[in-house]
């Protein structure tokens, strides 16, 4: 087990300057790219006194190596600073409102995208070189190629507009919120945690379209690996063993699936990002109120400050998230080490 | 000139040019027909997309196969000429992200060392970045305009590039006729354009037709999100945006229609990728 804390610990510590490059960068992206960013966001109509007292509380106008390293200590007190215009509220208050919302909407979106997956990779395994296997993956290429919001209007459209079975938007009826308090802010927990089963069953009902569309798009790279996987399997010694022992189909396919799904671990931490870019096309189609909205609505008002440490947020996020993957995929893979 | 006849030659030595798969002939009569299309937009459709024709969200009839929108512009024409404006930021884009990762990908795998792992870094965290989010921080820092989109999307897919090329000029430097080459006096700068590049090239191919695809989502999203080009410019992600309050009212031909036409622009560079990659690594048996 020596290896594996070696492991943990030289991961962990690889963290720090990714983090800190990625922190870099979006300094670059926002501070040092030609042009202004206030002056690009306002628009050039503004007039130049208010475009400077956004700058001026910004903290634009002071050398930018002053900036960085303000910025930097920022972020490793934990301050993400403070909304430009909405009544100086600390960013990360602001960031803790609406994640809950985008997490609740990507673990559903992502189960969703994992089962279609599993399903429809291993049925394209077993059955290789197969019309069926040829159909899977023109889906899986379908799949890949499908405009989110363009599935996520179909879906309002066939569900919402014409059979009116489910909502179109947001992700609960307000008036089923009213004294009504939330704990964790994932709404489907929080209704069972409260004994409030109306709520869970309307959250639910919010998250149907959303999670479908968005786990229908991210389906397809599951599809391929399992596949993959499933084949490659197929072909080692020890499921030959098993059949000349003279196991029956499905125990052999009971192993041969167990040992195929190992490798859909790395591929999660990898999907991870591409999940985020979903969930933000996702939310904006569905007035889903996350991460995604939150941003893009800051974008729309300037809030300078609030739209950084967002940015940087999610640079946060995604590290740690990889991180954590990495270490549960050599938990389970003794090969992982340093 | 020695370039154009070095790939020509590749590809010929590959056979891409006699035996292409389904795939492959699909994607391309996909992507071949829309930019055909797109061209001839002028002759295909009497309606300019940024006039009103003064009927306005009228539904799809034949003289509007695809209906108009609220501003009474038809969709149609839209449509067509949508495309010029996503295969000019797409192609752009991913024209300048080649540029930039191929060469720093070849000189980092070449040189390897300190700088190599600088680099490495670098684009490994931004390859870690859920990319819409980091194109959409460009383009809101630049403004809204097709150079600045164009921009923001290369940067996005300059890590693609550096990634693949640098891990192929790691395992191609060690090939036996590399050493022979620099056994026999052959300057690092002779060893990367005569002996490394060209070995690349087909793997640079399959990636590049794999990104525009990538690209087309990535440009639709901004242009949705509202970082792309600014109205009444046609677009199929900006026509989506606009259209969306409209279809929940049941004008579903302002969206439906510029959406399916990003779908088939992306599965057709999709399945050149997929046809081209059958192709140079026969280890999967080709559909149909």
């Amino acid at each position: 087990m020596a290896s594996l804390r070696t492991y943990v610990i030289v991961r962990t510590l690889m963290t720090i300057p990714i983090v800190l490059i990625l922190l870099t960068l979006v300094f670059i992206i926002l501070r040092v790219m030609p042009g202004d960013p206030i002056t690009s966001m306002v628009g050039m109509k503004a007039p130049p006194e208010y475009i400077e007292m956004l700058k001026e509380k910004a903290g634009l106008n002071r050398p930018l190596i002053v900036q960085y390293f303000d910025y930097l200590f920022g972020i490793l007190r934990g301050d993400f600073g403070r909304s430009l215009i909405w009544g100086e509220r600390p960013v990360l208050y602001e960031i803790f409102d609406h994640l809950p919302a985008t997490i609740e909407l990507t673990i559903f979106g992502f189960a969703v995208s994992v089962i279609i997956g599993l399903i429809t990779g291993t049925i394209a395994g077993v059955r290789s070189g197969t019309k069926t296997d040829n159909a899977l993956r023109i889906y899986s290429i379908l799949a890949y190629a499908t405009f989110i919001p363009w599935l996520g209007m179909m879906f309002q459209l066939i569900f919402g507009v014409y059979l009116k079975l489910l909502p179109v938007s947001g992700r609960i009826e307000p008036s089923l919120t009213i004294d009504w308090k939330p704990i964790t802010g994932l709404y489907v927990l929080d209704g069972i945690l409260t004994g409030r089963l109306d709520i869970t069953i309307d959250a639910l009902k919010h998250l149907i379209l959303p999670s479908i569309t968005l786990g229908i798009v991210l389906s397809g790279a599951y599809t391929r690996l399992v596949r993959a996987n499933i084949i490659e399997v197929l072909g080692q010694d020890f499921v030959r063993a098993a059949k000349a022992r003279g196991l029956s189909e499905i125990k052999v396919l009971r192993h041969v699936l167990k040992n195929a799904f190992i490798p859909v671990l790395t591929m999660m931490g990898l999907q991870f990002a591409i999940l985020l870019t979903g969930a933000v096309l996702t939310e904006t189609t569905f007035s889903w109120p996350g991460m995604g909205t939150f941003l893009l609505e800051r974008i729309k008002y300037v809030d300078y400050t609030t739209i950084q440490g967002t940015i940087v947020f999610f640079a946060l996020f995604v590290s740690i998230v990889n991180l954590v993957v990495d270490i549960l995929y050599a938990l389970i893979d003794p090969r992982i080490r340093y | 000139m020695n370039i154009v006849n070095a790939i020509l030659e590749k590809l010929k030595t590959m056979g891409l040019l006699r035996n292409s798969n389904a795939l492959f002939k699909a994607g391309i009569i996909i992507v071949a027909g829309i930019i055909i299309l797109s061209a001839l937009a002028p002759l295909l459709t009497p309606y300019s997309p940024i006039v009103g024709t003064g009927d306005e969200l009228a539904p799809p009839s034949l003289k509007h196969p695809m209906g108009t929108n609220n501003l009474g512009y038809d969709m149609f024409s839209r449509v067509l000429y949508g495309a010029r404006t996503v295969l000019t930021v797409v192609v752009s884009a991913t024209l300048l992200s080649m540029a930039i990762g191929v060469p720093l990908g070849l000189i980092s795998g070449y040189y390897g060392g300190k700088v190599d792992r600088a680099i490495s870094i670098v684009m490994d965290s931004m390859y870690a970045f859920p990319s819409l989010i980091l194109a959409l921080a460009i383009a809101a820092v630049l403004g809204a305009s097709l150079i600045n989109a164009i921009i923001a999307i290369a940067v996005v897919y300059v890590p693609t590039y550096f990634r693949m090329v640098r891990g192929q000029t790691l395992s191609i430097k060690s090939l036996l006729y590399v050493e022979a080459a620099r056994a026999l006096g052959a300057s690092d700068s002779r060893i990367i354009t005569r002996y490394v590049f060209p070995n690349l090239l087909p793997t640079v191919l399959v990636v590049f037709s794999m990104n525009i695809a990538d690209a087309i989502l990535t440009e639709a999203g901004l242009s949705f999100l509202g970082f792309s080009v600014p109205p009444p410019t046609p677009d199929w992600g900006a026509d989506l945006r606009v259209g969306h309050s409209f279809m929940l009212a049941g004008y579903w031909w302002l969206v439906a229609f510029p959406g399916l036409m990003i779908m088939l622009l992306a599965t057709g560079f999709a399945l050149i990728g997929e046809g081209l990659s059958d192709i140079l690594n026969p280890r999967r048996e080709a559909v149909g």
